[in-house]
């Protein structure tokens, strides 16, 4: 198969749209403005629509330990006294929100935390360490705890109380006021986004696949840093097009034979993506399916919706809902096998991952395996015992297509 | 119609093993080196079997590597991992197996078997040598007894002594910390082998005990082990005299099916 090479002009689009967050971050700090961080996914329409600039702990942490430089903040962390068994973005983040340097991604030192648990409870007390070391407002979001399918009215009221409550005292830290033409436009700029992404991931159900998997991965950044931008939206639907093209010139960026499709559980050990691809690409395994797409491909109308939105994310649905929206997209993308990343950095994910296991191999009826990693600190991570796993799969998905003939 | 000979190399992590296969039923010739990835052990059991066998490299019809070192034999036909080999090798030794537990030098796996010897389902340990062979070398060395002589000393064993399961180095201080209390040394590895089928048997259980269990990999001749799993899953565990070679024999007989594929 041929290299696409009209996919370099979305990536960059994309590249760009990120580079921007920082480098606003990076004015507003100069300008004198208060700079936030937050978490993945706390309601980023707010900020945008009271024009605060803002930088996203996690983002910084993949990107960190991409360049390497994941090892070096978490043992800075240790020697602070946190344990090494805590996730390793935490780890990093507090690191760096301590006054240890990261070339590999810097980002202006916070003057207030936006903090959502419903990507993770360890994401709270993160922040509320990093609030003490800064003297400065953490505002959180607390979405409870929910073991059913639908969000309940108590826990819209509870979650809408909470919104007006960040956005007054946002206005207080703005000094501006919120605008209710300027929300409608910011949420009309995030569903274009979160229906651009779903696009761009719905190519990925073609077979052969107009691209690899682990792209995703690196699009990510875009979906958590900057939803509610036009820009954001033009990127995707840039990628969406490119992808529609390649599909008619049966190109794609997944370069190699297409043995296999699977779908790759889990956040991505970034200190060792290229180990993590190598055996994959060997064998002509593309990841065709990632959570990502239906967790953060939501669209809305309405504060409601979007405190109903804000309550889906990985970790913070049931497992019902969990199953069905990985089982969704291993069906439409026609997946062979899966392959589970138990993330030592991630206790959520890992603890419903066996039970996830079990209901895949029931409903799906394909090979599953898991390997222990670690989304940043790469001492958690084995390569030898990866590839070990990664044949493994290979060789159950090649018995599964002896027996289906 | 004239035989087909096919060999078997299992490049462990503490062990070379070798095996040549006439038309993938009788062993020919088997080589074991106590010498595993990085060292001269691969040649040297390489070069074993084909002496014993009195065949050249040339006379094989197929070569299949496994093992966590095949990566490191670049002139072989095929290489597959030693999880599908050593479920067929199990099956081979012992049709009825549902079960492998396979405990080499630095890895346990667990593998449900199908049909054929097909490997259905599998889990291995995480990066950790408890529950290893290797954990058991470092609990000898300490009580400066020889690996083979385990098995038989903790068959004298009167009480019951609890070694960690969880860590090969805390699991070394508690033991000489049981040293220094005068603790038999017969209870001593009975608890070590107790700490080792504890930790193995958390993985069995997540893959299913189906019995026939057979254990392969170097650390099956230690009866201990054996019997302690057995305790622990309550469940008979076969195993064999060439329970160190299954790898190599599975590998020998993907090796044959291969050659009959490419032969046509």
């Amino acid at each position: 198969m041929s290299e696409v090479n009209s996919g370099k002009k979305a990536r960059e689009m994309l590249q760009d749209v990120v580079a921007q967050v920082y480098q606003n971050a990076w004015d507003a700090k100069e300008r004198g403005e208060p700079v936030g961080w937050s978490s993945s996914k706390f309601p980023a329409e707010i900020a945008e629509t009271l024009g605060l600039a803002v930088c996203y702990p996690e983002n910084q942490a993949a990107a960190i330990s991409a360049k390497k430089g994941g090892q070096r903040l978490c043992e800075e962390a240790e020697s602070m006294g946190f344990a090494n068994d805590i996730c390793g973005y935490a780890r990093i983040s507090l690191a760096y929100a301590a006054g240890v340097e990261a070339e590999e991604k810097p980002m202006p030192q916070p003057d207030f935390l936006l903090c959502c648990n419903n990507i993770c409870n360890c994401m709270t007390k993160w922040y509320e360490n990093i609030a003490r070391m800064h003297n400065i407002p953490l505002i959180m979001m607390d979405v409870p705890y929910n073991n059913e399918v639908d969000v309940s009215e108590d826990t819209v009221k509870y979650m809408r109380a909470q919104f007006y409550d960040a956005v007054a005292q946002l206005e207080k830290i703005s000094g501006r006021k919120w605008d209710e033409k300027r929300f409608e436009e910011v949420s009309k700029n995030a569903n274009r986004t979160a229906q651009a992404w779903l696009k761009a991931c719905s190519y990925c159900q073609y077979e052969p696949s107009p691209l690899s998997g682990f792209d995703l991965f690196n699009h990510m950044a875009d979906v958590v840093t900057a939803r509610c931008k036009p820009e954001t939206a033009e990127a995707f639907e840039a990628l969406a097009a490119e992808y529609e093209e390649s599909v008619k010139n049966g190109t794609s960026t997944w370069k190699y034979e297409e043995n296999y499709r699977i779908m790759f559980e889990g956040i991505p050990c970034w200190p060792v993506l290229r180990t993590l691809f190598t055996p994959l690409k060997d064998k002509g395994i593309n990841t065709v399916a990632v959570v990502y797409a239906p967790a953060f491909g939501f669209v809305y109308n309405g504060v409601d919706e979007l405190m109903k939105a804000y309550c889906k994310a990985p970790n913070s649905v049931c497992i019902e809902t969990g199953v069905d929206w990985r089982e969704g997209i291993c069906r439409e993308n026609k997946v062979d096998g899966v392959l589970v990343h138990y993330n030592r950095s991630c206790k959520p994910w890992s603890g419903y991952m066996p039970e996830m296991e079990r209901r895949f191999r029931k409903d799906l009826g394909v090979p599953v395996v898991g390997f222990d990693g670690d989304q940043a600190d790469p001492r958690n991570f084995s390569e030898a015992q990866y590839v070990t796993r990664v044949e493994g799969l290979y060789e159950l998905m090649e018995a599964n297509k002896g027996k289906r003939g | 119609m004239s035989a087909v000979f096919t060999m078997g190399i299992d490049v462990g992590s503490t062990a070379s093993k070798c095996i040549i296969m006439k038309d993938g039923q009788e062993i020919v010739s088997k080589a074991l080196i106590s010498s595993g990835a990085g060292t001269s052990g691969p040649d040297r059991a390489i070069r074993d079997v084909l002496e014993g066998s009195g065949f050249q490299r040339e006379d094989m019809g197929y070569i299949l590597a496994t093992g966590y070192g095949r990566h490191s034999i670049d002139w072989v036909d095929a290489e597959m991992s030693e999880l599908s080999c050593h479920a067929q090798g199990a099956f081979h030794l012992f049709p009825e197996v549902h079960t492998v537990i396979d405990i080499g030098g630095q890895d346990a796996k667990v593998l449900r078997v199908g049909k054929g010897g097909m490997m259905e389902s599998f889990v291995m340990n995480d990066k950790c040598a408890a529950g290893t062979g290797r954990f058991l070398e470092v609990m000898a060395r300490i009580l400066e007894v020889d690996i083979g002589q385990l098995a038989e000393l903790s068959e004298k064993s009167t009480q019951k002594v609890d070694i960690s399961s969880t860590c090969t180095v805390f699991a070394e201080s508690e033991v000489i910390s049981q040293l220094s209390q005068n603790t038999d040394i017969c209870d001593i590895i009975n608890g070590i082998h107790r700490s080792v089928a504890g930790r193995v048997s958390g993985l069995a259980r997540r893959v299913g005990v189906t019995p026939m269990v057979v254990m392969t990999g170097g650390v099956a001749q230690n009866s201990g082990v054996r019997h302690a799993l057995e305790d622990e899953l309550q469940v008979d565990i076969h195993t064999s005299e060439l329970a160190q070679y299954a790898g190599a024999l599975g590998a020998a007989l993907f090796a044959f099916r291969k050659a009959k594929k490419r032969n046509g």
